[in-house]
């Protein structure tokens, strides 16, 4: 049992890190201009986080399983603690990072390590849903903006109960952006120990089943919370004072925006439906929040004024892109080397 | 819920104020015609229900000011209600101290000047009354806030231009036999015609908060 946790420990350090830093793209706002409180800001958005991953969290996942599917719990290991380091220290360079980046390239460091052939229609589809994320985070942001906009300005809602409805807004919205979060970016943090899942599937009752992505998932949820509860309320109260300058109407378009990207690239129902009813559907991948928050933002600025486009700010962004997943894939390369030749673990398994 | 009742009950006190500086504009308007048209007996009725509104506009902003702290409402523009729940407030202060010098001092106004101050405290209460209907807007319907703050700009401007009128008919006159009775108009014009800038100067701040509110 130790053993499995050990090796667990760089998911659920991963897991850590996202709810210290990405529960501030959902609640940073509400909480950083104290819209809503910390303890209720935490308590939501760890429920969030748990349920979206464990009810919504296969399909992304299972995305980066064809990426590469990780087949030793080693190498599992060594690439979510590649990625956990590289998003580490990147984020002390203060460089533009995203764990999901890091992970995607901590994997083909694997693949290229293990000698397995990457798919590269798989990683296409991958990397083209990393430029499409802020862009439609920014689609969606524009047209609330202009739905909202409408809406207040002809509704005649005293400020007050503007700000009253605003602030449930906020907490709703939160714990769709909670669930959304946990469902598409536990692939992340999870994702690779799917294929190698030290668990087996918990029947309970003969009425349902609880299957061990089902399990790790759970774990990992619970991590992020750890990290929501731990470290993150100094991380909304800058994030919050950084975005002061939305109002809090603003900040509930943001997140909106930032959860209903994050829930498109997440839920396997939704891909269902829409792909059943002839509707173009996306693919299930995990993806940015803060990029999402990001583009999100940028897309208000833009509803108000052309002129507010950051061409910095994009750049910055898919710099990312690139320098991300190179950095995740060379410490990957490296550590799986050592992990093997040094600790003398098998870091996959050959076909 | 419990922070939708709360909200409930800060509108209302909201709106309270905003009826108590109407009601001073009212009062005001009454209580200059009252004394410019020697029904002077009844400037002291005014006079106490223009204490008891402006005692009760203290005393909403106080308890709005200590709700909005205390509930933590609107962080974004709480600092912007509060300035101008304070400017708004000058002016039912500035409509009470006109009206208790009038009483106290009692101004003596020539005959071919009485329609003239009549007319100029008609305007200065019509710039208060705007200006109240100007922050109604601002908290309920921003669409419409500058149709207010721009009839409040015309009365400020039509006051500046009256109480000129006034002063130069009051020290170019032979009617007027001393200096200090000269003086003494050119006082109370000056003085009533503040109201007006008070209004200005509230709608100032609005024009600016209007464009703080959009989203």
């Amino acid at each position: 049992m130790f053993t499995i946790f050990f090796f667990l420990s760089s998911g659920l350090f991963l897991g850590w890190s996202l709810g210290a830093n990405d529960a501030a793209n959902v609640f940073g706002t509400a909480v950083g201009t104290r819209m809503v409180r910390f303890r209720t800001a935490a308590l939501i958005c760890s429920v969030g986080v748990v349920l979206g991953a464990v009810v919504s969290g296969a399909g992304a996942a299972h995305t980066l399983g064809e990426l590469g599917a990780v087949n030793a719990l080693p190498g599992a290991f060594t690439v979510a603690l590649s990625a956990a380091l590289t998003v580490f220290w990147m984020t002390k360079l203060k460089l533009p990072v995203s764990t999901s980046q890091a992970i995607v390239g901590a994997i083909i460091g694997w693949n290229v390590f293990a000698g397995f052939q990457t798919d590269y229609h798989t990683l296409t589809r991958i990397v083209g849903t990393w430029v499409i994320c802020p862009i439609l985070a920014g689609v969606f942001a524009a047209v609330f903006y202009f739905i909202f906009k409408a809406f207040i300005e002809n509704s005649r809602i005293h400020m007050i109960r503007l700000d009253a409805y605003t602030r449930w807004g906020l907490i709703l919205v939160g714990a769709f952006g909670s669930y959304s979060l946990g469902a598409n970016n536990i692939a992340n943090v999870m994702g690779v120990f799917v294929p190698v899942s030290p668990f087996r599937d918990i029947h309970v009752g003969g009425i349902f089943r609880i299957s061990s992505a089902e399990q790790l998932f759970f774990i990992g949820g619970l991590a992020i919370a750890v990290g929501v509860y731990t470290y993150s309320r100094q991380v909304m109260k800058t994030v919050g004072s950084e975005l002061f300058d939305l109002s809090p109407v603003a900040a509930l378009i943001v997140v909106l925006s930032s959860a209903i990207v994050l829930f498109l690239f997440a839920s396997q129902g939704l891909k269902l439906w829409l792909e059943s009813n002839g509707l173009p559907s996306l693919p299930l991948v995990p993806v940015s929040s803060s990029q999402a928050v990001v583009g999100a933002i940028l897309g208000i600025g833009i509803a108000k004024s052309r002129r507010n486009i950051k061409l910095n700010v994009l750049g910055r962004i898919s710099i990312g892109w690139v320098t991300t997943p190179v950095i995740a894939g060379v410490v990957s390369y490296v550590f799986l080397f050592f992990v093997q030749n040094v600790f003398m673990q098998k870091v996959f398994i050959s076909p | 819920m419990k922070i939708l009742n709360r909200s409930q009950q800060v509108v209302g006190e909201i709106e309270s104020f905003w009826d108590a500086i109407g009601k001073a504009a009212l009062v005001f308007r009454a209580g200059a015609h009252d004394y410019f048209e020697n029904r002077r007996d009844r400037l002291t009725v005014r006079l106490e229900e223009i204490h008891r509104l402006e005692n009760e506009a203290d005393s909403l902003r106080r308890t709005i000011k200590h709700q909005l702290y205390a509930q933590m409402l609107i962080p974004e523009s709480r600092g912007d209600v509060l300035g101008l729940l304070e400017t708004s407030d000058n002016a039912i202060d500035r409509t009470k101290k006109i009206l208790n010098a009038l009483d106290i001092e009692k101004p003596e106004i020539p005959g071919f000047l009485k329609d003239d101050f009549i007319e100029l405290s008609d305007i200065s209460a019509s710039a208060m009354e705007e200006m109240g209907k100007a922050a109604r807007a601002f908290f309920q319907d921003i669409k419409i806030i500058n149709d207010f703050i721009n009839k409040v700009y015309f009365y400020e401007h039509e006051a500046d231009k009256l109480e000129e009128h006034i002063k130069r008919k009051a020290f170019e006159s032979d009617e007027i036999e001393w200096l200090s009775h000269r003086i003494h108009l050119r006082y109370f014009a000056e003085k009533i015609s503040t109201l007006s800038d008070d209004a200005e100067a509230v709608c100032e701040r609005l024009s600016i908060y209007a464009i703080k509110r959009s989203i």
